[in-house]
């Protein structure tokens, strides 16, 4: 089974590269002064279960290319899912048409040929589990249906089920620009998830979901462990009810320290900054946050699920320092914000072969120390953030507002479970007020954060 | 414009969400709907159909009716309970201008036919990218694993006419790029002239052409277009050290005719405006207020509030708090509620869903009292009841769901005036930036990008953007007044549910809730 599925991508590999590099040639010779193409290809399933019944059995296979060509400086993007030759030939013309239509932009064009990656590092960064395929339909809805009864099985006050769900697939991309860069990339992904419902008064339902996540089968978690935390994240709302209006400390779960790091990373993109949608913009040097606090853009991480060895325009990518010991030492820059700025690239750009623009790899918050039951220490009366709700965020201004869904602490302890209040203090703000963080860094989505501790928050409640 | 591979790969990569829907105002950074109300329907209306041009469109033979035909029958060949085929033809543009410069100027055709299997409520589900024959077949024997055992016929199918909502003449979509180029410059002037403090301007213009096709194993075949357009404004303005945004976007299932009602200086001025207004904010005040909400937006609450709750799906599985509540007192006397699909030019409006039934006004809560949900097939055989037309999908790659079209609050008695003069203290809300809900428990949140403070009955300073939370029953209880100024908002908002996003439409007269959290800074 694996060995087939490696054959297999290596031959998709080939015919991909053939089909970008021969359309790269085509548009090239129709007039296009530079070209980037993004041929990509992948399969995928996903099932769901409900009440140990079958809900979903969904197959997809999915095929595409998607170019950014560029005329006297004018700029075009498209994408087709038709590869046949003839298709690409009038869907080619098309996107020159179209470019001819744009604007002269003089940044525009891609890097000089002597910035993109010229022999690609050897590094494994594995992306790409061979046996992803082992996951067949059967053995999805028995991991589905385990961890589903492992959660009815926790707790008797689990009422419902939502059900549980399984989705596994690989895919591949090759990224050919008119520089000479022609690069690949092998991904494949599984998740398994759980959501119940327990009864509250007043026809109230708390609802706890739980999933888990990888490129590799082997470190997915156990479908009882998903199973079990869904019902305990259920039970442990039941009861809740707003805390007092007043200024706390408030500790964010990793969960919720995420979105936090989310905003920031928004606020960091180089398209948000030359477009002044940031209120880091003009704060590069500077204090952003308290001296605890580094955060990092990591491409290099084995298995992380945002690794990357080459960014969207064919440049090598690097581990960046984007906030050092409070510092904020760069932005992440593809290379038309780069130009924009006056800056030079940090081989941010996403995707490829279409508007480029900057994006994170694995941007996380580095790890304090200690476990996170340690944040609560010390505070009298606070606030536990397990999950936040909503957009309440302005970048211009920073000014952040947001529902919120967690457990008072008391007396260094969590108390009661809370909701329908909402928190807000200004990023800028909060992130020069974190005075502790956790241990507890996992890196199972692109962005991550162990939990910290804000000294304090405005908390508008009852 | 959709990328392939991104959006499929994105699919299984990521855990969806479980049980959060969210709206959201579709521009890039932040966006808020012109005031103004949309006539609902034009005057001088020109019924003129948009023209088929999909290659599975009528006279074209790529998918004839005998191919669908042994496609649902291939579908159904293990038994089952029905089968359905959705072709999709999709033809986009997109213009972005970032600062006076147009930057990139793109569109292009996605297309392809999703095949279902449906065994009482479970799902069997394929799709092909293309119209071959063999990829269809291919499609539907996978989706046809779903089912156990035995074979069910299918009828024979036979065209259905359609009803005609979308009375648009000329597609956007179809103007030349250097016309769609004018109607943006034309925006940015407007609102740079508004004032020196405006400091950047950043405006985009989308518009779509879509065919369906269904072909239900019942028998039915339509085929529908539907167009949609929409322009988004967003500015900056700067004082001295101090920066905010303000923007204006607007569309709906319209053609050129939009801007006749809602020139593109409108938007521009309206952007302005807002950016302006914020300059001037100050802290909100952090507790429970008094809110009156102003009519058109406002319907966002609606649609957190109660519409995703009431969507059949959540309340066949028991997961909604609103499950086994027909018949039952959730709000107010003042309130009724209406999901209406058949508002014309709306952005959430259909003339058929997308499982092939022609969708028609329907009543969820009337007088305080809930009457019904929003149905799908499966939920409609689950519940035995009538199909409300309710479900809809993202694209061919995706299965239906029961979801929202036009939600709106009806218009009470009270005079928009004296309902914010009945207000000692609160918060008068104008534009929002999106909301979420919880549907199992019904807390919802909203986040407010123009909103004023009310002291002793009068409209005051306004407030820095601020987040107002509550749950929907309660919330819903707590109205005591409705206005008379019904408006529908001027087409911007997205909706998402299970990973995916449907055009809609809200609207709302100006309401009074006696109590609501608002997530101030200042306590």
């Amino acid at each position: 089974m694996s060995a087939d599925l490696q054959k297999q991508a290596e031959r998709e590999r080939s015919r991909l590269e053939k089909v970008a590099t021969n359309a790269l040639a085509r548009v090239l010779e129709l007039g296009a002064d530079h070209a980037e193409i993004r041929c990509s290809s992948g399969e995928s399933l996903s099932i769901s279960v409900r009440e140990q019944k079958t809900e979903s059995i969904q197959e997809a296979r999915s095929s595409g290319l998607s170019i950014r060509a560029i005329m006297g400086d004018r700029v075009a993007t498209s994408s087709t899912n038709d590869l046949r030759p003839e298709a690409l030939e009038v869907f080619l013309q098309r996107v020159l048409e179209m470019a001819a239509i744009s604007e002269p932009d003089p940044i525009a064009a891609p890097p000089d040929p002597s910035e993109l990656a010229r022999r690609l590092s050897k590094r494994d960064l594995q992306t790409f589990d061979p046996m992803i395929g082992s996951l067949t339909v059967a053995r999805a809805l028995k991991l589905a249906k385990q961890a589903e009864a492992a959660a009815l099985r926790e707790d008797e006050r689990i009422t419902a089920s939502d059900g549980a769900g399984v989705g596994r697939g690989w895919g591949l991309s090759v990224l050919a620009t008119s520089g000479g860069f022609v690069g690949s990339t092998l991904a494949s992904n599984a998740s398994l998830g759980a959501h119940v419902i327990a009864d509250d008064v007043e026809g109230k339902k708390r609802n706890g979901h739980h999933s888990t996540r990888a490129r590799f089968l082997e470190d997915l978690d156990s479908p009882e462990e998903i199973g079990m935390e869904a019902a305990r994240r259920a039970v442990a709302q039941l009861g809740s009810k707003p805390m007092g209006t007043g200024i706390f400390p408030v500790v964010f779960d990793r969960l919720a320290a995420r979105g936090i790091l989310d905003l920031v990373a928004s606020c960091v993109m180089g398209g948000s900054v030359y477009r002044k949608r940031s209120y880091l913009a003009e704060r590069l040097g500077t204090a952003v946050a308290s001296p605890i606090v580094s955060i990092i853009d990591d491409p290099h991480r084995r298995r992380a699920p945002a690794s990357r060895l080459f960014d969207g325009e064919g440049r090598a990518t690097n581990r960046l320092d984007v906030v050092q010991e409070g510092t904020l030492r760069t932005f992440l820059l593809d290379t038309y914000s780069a130009r924009k700025l006056g800056l030079a690239p940090t081989a941010s750009a996403a995707g490829g072969g279409s508007i480029p623009h900057a994006s994170t790899s694995n941007f996380y918050l580095a790890a304090g120390k200690g476990p996170a039951r340690n944040l609560l220490r010390g505070i009298d009366r606070g606030l536990f953030v397990a999950r936040t709700m909503g957009f309440g965020f302005d970048p211009v201004s920073g000014n952040f507002s947001r529902g919120a869904q967690g457990f008072l602490i008391e007396k260094g302890k969590l108390g009661h479970p809370v909701s329908e209040i909402t928190i807000s203090r200004n990023l800028d703000e909060l992130l020069q007020d974190i005075d502790a963080i956790a241990s507890d860094l996992i890196f199972d989505g692109a962005t991550n954060s162990p939990s910290f501790r804000v000294r304090s928050m405005t908390i508008s409640g009852s | 414009m959709r990328e392939a591979s991104d959006s499929f790969f994105a699919r299984f990569s990521r855990p969806r969400r479980a049980n959060v829907a969210t709206l959201r105002c579709v521009a890039t950074i932040v966006a808020m709907p012109n005031r103004k109300q949309v006539a609902a329907r034009p005057p001088n209306e020109r019924k003129a159909r948009p023209k088929f041009e999909a290659p599975f469109a009528a006279g074209q033979q790529e998918l004839s009716r005998e191919l669908m035909q042994s496609v649902l029958e291939r579908a159904l060949a293990h038994g089952a309970d029905f089968a359905d085929l959705y072709a999709e033809y999709r033809r986009s543009s997109a213009i972005s201008m970032e600062d006076g410069q147009i930057r990139t100027v793109s569109g292009g055709v996605d297309m392809g036919v999703g095949i279902r299997v449906v065994c009482g409520s479970a799902i069997g589900f394929s799709y092909a990218e293309n119209l071959e024959p063999r990829e269809l077949m291919r499609a539907a024997e996978n989706a046809s694993r779903i089912a156990k055992s035995g074979h069910r016929a299918t009828e024979a199918l036979r065209s259905r006419k359609v009803a005609d909502r979308y009375s648009v003449c000329d597609e956007v979509v179809d103007l030349a790029g250097e016309e769609q180029i004018a109607i943006l410059r034309r925006a940015d002037k407007a609102c740079r002239q508004v004032s020196s403090e405006i400091s950047r301007v950043d405006a985009s213009l989308v518009s779509v052409h879509k065919e369906i096709l269904i072909a239900t194993s019942d028998g039915v075949l339509i085929h529908d277009v539907q167009p949609m357009m929409r322009i988004s404004i967003s500015t900056v303005a700067t004082r001295g050290k101090r920066t905010e945004s303000g923007s204006s976007s607007g569309g709906g299932r319209q053609g050129l005719e939009y801007f006749t009602l809602h020139t593109p200086e409108e938007h521009g001025k309206e952007a302005a405006r807002v950016a302006l207004v914020n300059l001037e904010s100050q802290d909100a005040p952090a507790g429970v207020l008094p809110v009156v909400l102003a009519a058109g937006d406002s319907g966002i609450l609606l649609h957190e509030a109660v519409g995703h709750g009431l969507e059949a799906d959540f309340n066949r599985k028991r997961t909604s708090n609103y499950t086994d509540q027909i018949g039952n007192e959730v709000a107010s006397s003042l309130v009724t509620v209406i999901d209406d699909p058949a508002i014309a030019g709306s952005r959430g409006s259909i003339n058929v869903d997308d499982e092939g039934v022609q969708a028609q006004e329907h009543e969820l809560i009337v007088g305080g009292k809930l009457v019904g949900y929003l149905h799908d097939k499966i939920s409609a055989r689950h519940f035995k009841l009538k199909h409300s037309g309710s479900g809809r999908r993202e694209s061919f790659r995706d299965v239906p769901l029961p979801r929202m079209s036009n939600t709106y609050m009806r218009a009470g008695a009270s005079d928009p005036q004296e309902i914010i003069a009945s207000v000692d203290r609160g918060i008068y809300a104008v534009k929002y930036s999106g909301g979420q809900v919880n549907i199992s428990n019904g807390d919802f949140v909203f986040s407010l990008t123009e909103g004023y403070l009310i002291e002793n009955g009068k409209i005051g300073p306004p407030l820095k953007g601020v987040n107002l939370i509550g749950n929907g029953p309660s919330a819903l209880r707590c109205v005591s007044m409705v206005g008379t100024d019904f408006s529908l908002s001027d087409g911007m908002w997205t909706c998402g549910k299970d990973g995916q996003s449907v055009p809609v439409g809200v609207g709302m007269p100006t309401v009074k809730l006696d109590r609501l959290t608002v997530g101030g800074t200042k306590v």
